[in-house]
């Protein structure tokens, strides 16, 4: 328990890692605290808002989906009338179509019939010319009756 | 003088005595052999080994946190980093709230204080024959290996402490200011000799009482673990573990008053009366 140079000593070396500490430990650990702190509350601030985006985002998806759903609504209202029209349409075409082909095959069958009736007059002029012909075969002047015959026929 | 089967009280002797290296009336510049030669060096003496351990192991503690101080960045720590951060949070909180100041000085004259300290402290867990023995056998006679039981170590951390508590005394009063706290109280200027007395009493009392405080503790507690280690082999653990178990708490008890007491000194030192 002497009291000696120990005690100069001490304070000498107990002065110096003070020193030391203070210029090359201390500031350097506080200042990375500091560092991390700041960046702890940027980051909660930062995620802060990012759950705020979201719940913007999420409303404005909603927003849009409702938008879209009746858009499409409309769509296919408009779909549907277009459909119903394009029916209508191709039926009123038929019908006219129709009409038409109906009009010419009467038009048709009202020449068929025309001819028809000439060849039938034509055949019933010769039967009856051939029928009066043997009727009549000995006394008749056969040119005279053929000329006679021939303007009948052309009366017919 | 290595000892063979020494008596009890000179196994005491051996373990309580310094390796003092001084200037002998008789031997001239030389080590002391035996605490009488030392006492007789005065006070030109040095303990080596006082000195050679509290700067080794301050050199470790700065390396340490120098180690920390280098790899410091604001992302995630790990390894050294986080226990440098520990300390240094633990001891940033325990000066900001007791010194209301600003200071760069305190938080690291604190952080080093405690640091420092606690590992002085702590060479009282080394077994108190392994390394005197390892040193007898490299033919050292005295190796004391716990420098905060030798009050010249103590007591020089308190002084460094006063002469803050002078130095930012005088700096935040002034002179005048400061020679006033010391003689115009308690009892008004008629009694100055007497306030003067009193308050320098109280102002000795810091350094006096953190000194030794911290010698008292640790050469109790090291006086024990010798003792302890006089009792037979077989039974030494017995009472040497639950010892070394409540001198953990006391190792770091007594590194955290001086900090402590350190720090609530020097805000006095700020405050004005």
């Amino acid at each position: 328990m002497n009291l000696n140079l120990t005690l100069i000593g001490q304070l000498i070396a107990f002065t110096i890692f003070v020193v030391f500490c203070m210029k090359y430990v201390w500031p350097p650990i506080s200042g990375a605290l500091a560092d991390r702190q700041k960046k702890i509350v940027e980051g909660l601030d930062a995620a802060d808002k990012a759950t705020r985006d979201l719940e913007s985002a999420k409303s404005q998806i909603e927003d849009e989906l409702k938008q879209a759903r009746t858009q499409v609504t409309e769509l296919l209202e408009q779909a549907n009338k277009r459909s119903a029209q394009i029916v209508g349409e191709a039926q009123g075409k038929a019908q006219l179509e129709a009409e038409k082909i109906i009009a010419s095959a009467q038009v048709q069958i009202a020449q068929d019939a025309a001819q028809a009736r000439e060849s039938l007059r034509a055949d019933v002029a010769q039967l009856a010319v051939a029928g009066a012909e043997k009727v009549l075969r000995a006394s008749v002047d056969r040119a005279a009756h053929k000329k006679l015959l021939s303007d009948l026929a052309k009366e017919l | 003088m290595a000892l063979q089967n020494p008596t009890p009280s000179e196994y005491i002797q051996h373990h309580l005595t310094n390796l003092t290296y001084g200037y002998h009336p008789e031997n001239g510049w030389s080590f002391a052999h035996g605490a009488k030669e030392a006492s007789e060096m005065g006070f030109i003496a040095i303990h080596v080994d006082t000195m050679a351990w509290s700067v080794g192991l301050g050199i470790l503690f700065c390396w340490l946190f120098r180690v920390g101080a280098n790899s410091a960045h604001s992302g995630v720590p790990t390894g050294v980093l986080n226990f440098v951060e520990l300390m240094v949070e633990f001891v940033d909180k325990s000066v900001k709230e007791t010194f209301h100041g600003s200071s760069n000085l305190i938080a690291p004259l604190a952080l080093t204080i405690c640091c420092w300290i606690f590992l002085m402290n702590l060479m009282d867990l080394v077994p108190v024959d392994l390394v005197p023995y390892l040193f007898m056998s490299a033919g050292v006679e005295y190796m004391k290996i716990v420098p905060t039981t030798d009050v010249n170590a103590t007591l020089g951390m308190s002084i460094g402490v006063f002469l803050l508590i002078v130095f930012y005394s005088i700096k935040i009063k002034g002179f005048g200011g400061f020679v006033g706290e010391l003689t115009l109280q308690p009892f008004g200027k008629w009694m100055i000799p007497f306030n003067f007395l009193l308050e320098a009493v109280g102002l000795i009392a810091k350094p006096i009482s953190l000194a030794l405080r911290l010698f008292g503790n640790l050469y109790a507690g090291e006086l024990i673990f010798i003792l302890i280690a006089l009792l037979p082999f077989y039974l030494q653990w017995f009472l040497s573990v639950p010892w070394a178990i409540f001198h953990i708490l006391v190792i770091v008890l007594q590194a955290f008053i001086f900090m402590m007491l350190t720090i609530v000194y020097l805000s006095m030192a700020h405050e004005h009366h």
